[in-house]
């Protein structure tokens, strides 16, 4: 099991090397430094210098911290049985992308979670897809990969423990768990 | 003063170690159940027996909403011998059915003796002597009452089986302690085999009733075991990238199938427990879940929402566990169905049908495609089969507490088995043990 855990875990790596060596050879005036995000998704106009500045405005000098940063708030919510993400989920969504394609150095757990209606072994695979969701969304606004993790908990640790709507609107989420906040 | 102080410490050892304990209550009782009574076992030894056997096979047989025993003080007499029996009597209060029996201490062991007659004609139906240790009374009273129920319905007993299931115990600062536990059929009997600070689910037992496989989330995600039940010991059998779940022994006890989400999104595999090896059995982007086998072992029942909404579907398979054509659709009533338990004949399906509110346990006839809801409640979960098909173990809430309830086939009967504090939840019935 644990050899074929490592040789996951080899391919997962190997293939990220491709990503990044193609879009080297396509692209080369595009990739920043790091490798992590190419320059593209960063907001037109600024150039590498003013970035540290923009970075500040938007998201504050405590970003993590701050319950006044945009990153505040962290969980993204679902209609029953759907993995679609609203336009609210989008723009949230959307602001810690931003927020992590900056900092290639910070990762994040996406955390599905459902409502107790159903199937529990559904609701598992339901908030997995939820959070997978999120990863799709959030790959493409240009976090790499290596920063996101999805760990689905189906519905299994509600935040909401009635038996209605109410608590089951809280509980049908995604969490974004930023490692060590 | 000493056995005193023993006899104190005795008891704030019992309350503190003292767990939430299953009860069970009678909710709905069947009309048309058999009256049949069962007497009072004779016993001469200086104090009470260890079990009262009597009271334990009426229970028994009450539950199953098959039969509806007399209250022990409308019995006309009292006999612990056949040859004390006046079948006028038995008739004359209606009993068709008469069960009596005796026990007694030799060497440190129960004998126990017993014997049905039925009253109308006059005969014994069943007498057997049976040996015991205190430990194993409750035992002898089930299996007395699984001879009774064969007896009279044609039916093979199933009282003296097991069920799993998982307690969910609320503690301070929000922290909640999993019990995987394991009972008798009646809920009594509960031993703790996993104590975990995190998620417990979908346990499946073995079909030797030996070991239980179930997903634990004591690793931070979603990981397969094995226990073995009497022993303790346990694997890990999946914790591959994603999720591992829903695990399902198959009728050789060899295979388990089961769901990963490794290549991307939920699937169902067969993993080879022997050799590791894992052959993938659905290639679909909608999520795949929920395998049971068919009886055979040649084909798996599973939860899809690949026709966009939970439904389930079958899969043939050949000896190697391949698949061996596209999977078919075979509920198309109700807009969600779910969590599917196969009867040991294989002839019908229950599940988790949702109508838009509620979420019931229902039945399907799979021969006939005859749909049957068998509850009113609206949060139901997880059913499981006893293995003589006659009742549906089921999880549902009531009054915001997670418990079981059984219902007979026919959705007749119907006991709840509550907790004195907690939920419980995720129920598996036992096959028949050592088969």
């Amino acid at each position: 099991m644990n050899r074929k855990f490592g040789a996951f875990w080899l391919v997962g790596l190997s293939s990220l090397l491709l990503v990044a060596c193609g879009s080297l050879e396509q692209r080369p005036e595009d990739m920043p430094a790091d490798g992590g995000i190419a320059a593209g998704e960063l907001p037109a106009g600024e150039g590498a210098e003013s970035g540290g500045a923009q970075l500040g405005g938007e998201f504050g000098t405590a970003p993590l911290t701050d319950p006044a940063s945009p990153l505040a708030k962290r969980v993204i919510y679902f209609a029953f049985d759907s993995s679609d993400v609203t336009p609210e989920g989008r723009d949230l969504i959307a602001t810690h992308a931003r927020y992590l394609a900056q900092n290639p150095e910070i990762s994040v757990v996406l955390e599905g979670h459902a409502d107790e209606r159903g199937s529990r072994e559904y609701n598992l695979a339901l908030a997995e897809r939820r959070a997978k969701a999120v990863e799709r969304l959030m790959t493409l606004q240009g976090v790499g990969a290596r920063q996101l993790q999805v760990i689905s908990f189906g519905e299994e640790r509600p935040v909401a423990f009635g038996h209605d709507e109410s608590a089951w609107q809280l509980n049908r989420r995604v969490e974004l768990l930023y490692s060590g906040y | 003063m000493n056995a005193l102080r023993v006899l104190l410490l005795l008891s704030v050892l019992l309350a503190t170690t003292a767990q939430a304990r299953l009860s069970i209550e009678i909710t709905q009782g069947m009309e048309g159940a058999m009256p049949i009574a069962v007497v009072p076992f004779g016993w001469s030894g200086p104090s009470a027996p260890a079990q009262d056997l009597a009271d334990i096979i009426r229970n028994d047989l009450a539950r199953s909403g098959q039969f509806a025993p007399l209250e022990v003080q409308r019995l006309p007499q009292l006999p612990v011998d056949g040859r004390d029996v006046n079948f006028n009597l038995w008739r004359s209060v209606g009993s068709d059915s008469l069960v009596i029996g005796r026990l007694e201490l030799r060497d440190g062991r129960y004998q126990v003796q017993f014997q049905l007659f039925d009253t109308v004609r006059g005969v014994q139906l069943a007498g057997y002597t049976m040996q015991a240790d205190a430990a194993r009374l409750r035992r002898v009273a089930h299996q007395i009452a699984d001879i009774i129920y064969q007896r009279l319905t044609g039916q093979r007993g199933a009282f003296d089986t097991h069920i799993a299931y998982v307690t969910v115990e609320n503690l301070e600062a929000g922290k909640r302690r999993f019990r995987l536990e394991v009972a008798d059929a009646d809920g009594h009997n509960e031993q703790v085999i996993l104590n975990s600070g995190q998620p417990l689910m979908s346990p499946a037992w073995s079909p030797d009733g030996r070991r239980l496989a179930y997903v634990s989330f004591e690793g931070g995600r979603s990981m397969i075991y094995v226990q073995d039940v009497a022993s303790g010991q346990r694997k890990k059998v999946a914790e591959f990238a994603g999720i591992n779940s829903a695990p399902d022994f198959s009728p050789d006890g060899q295979r388990l199938a089961l769901t990963l989400s490794r290549d991307g999104n939920p699937e169902i595999y067969v993993l080879e427990l022997g050799s590791g090896r894992l052959t993938r059995v659905t290639q679909h982007y909608a999520i795949d879940t929920e395998p049971v086998w068919a009886p055979d072992g040649r084909g798996l029942y599973f939860t899809s929402d690949r026709g966009g909404r939970p439904q389930i579907y079958r899969v043939r398979l050949d000896a190697a566990g391949r698949p061996l054509d596209t999977p078919q659709r075979i509920t198309f009533e109700g807009i969600y169905n779910a969590s599917p338990a196969l009867s040991a004949d294989g002839k019908r399906l229950a599940m988790v049908h949702g109508d838009g509110n509620r979420f019931r346990v229902a039945v399907l006839e799979l021969d006939t495609g005859t749909l049957r809801v068998l509850t009113e409640t609206r949060l139901d979960e997880s059913p499981s089969f006893a293995p003589n098909g006659a009742m549906v173990l089921y999880a549902t809430e009531v009054g915001d507490r997670g418990v079981l309830e059984a219902v007979s086939a026919d959705g007749r009967a119907r006991q709840r088995l509550r907790l004195n504090k907690g939920d419980v939840r995720e129920p598996a019935w036992s096959p028949f043990f050592g088969e």
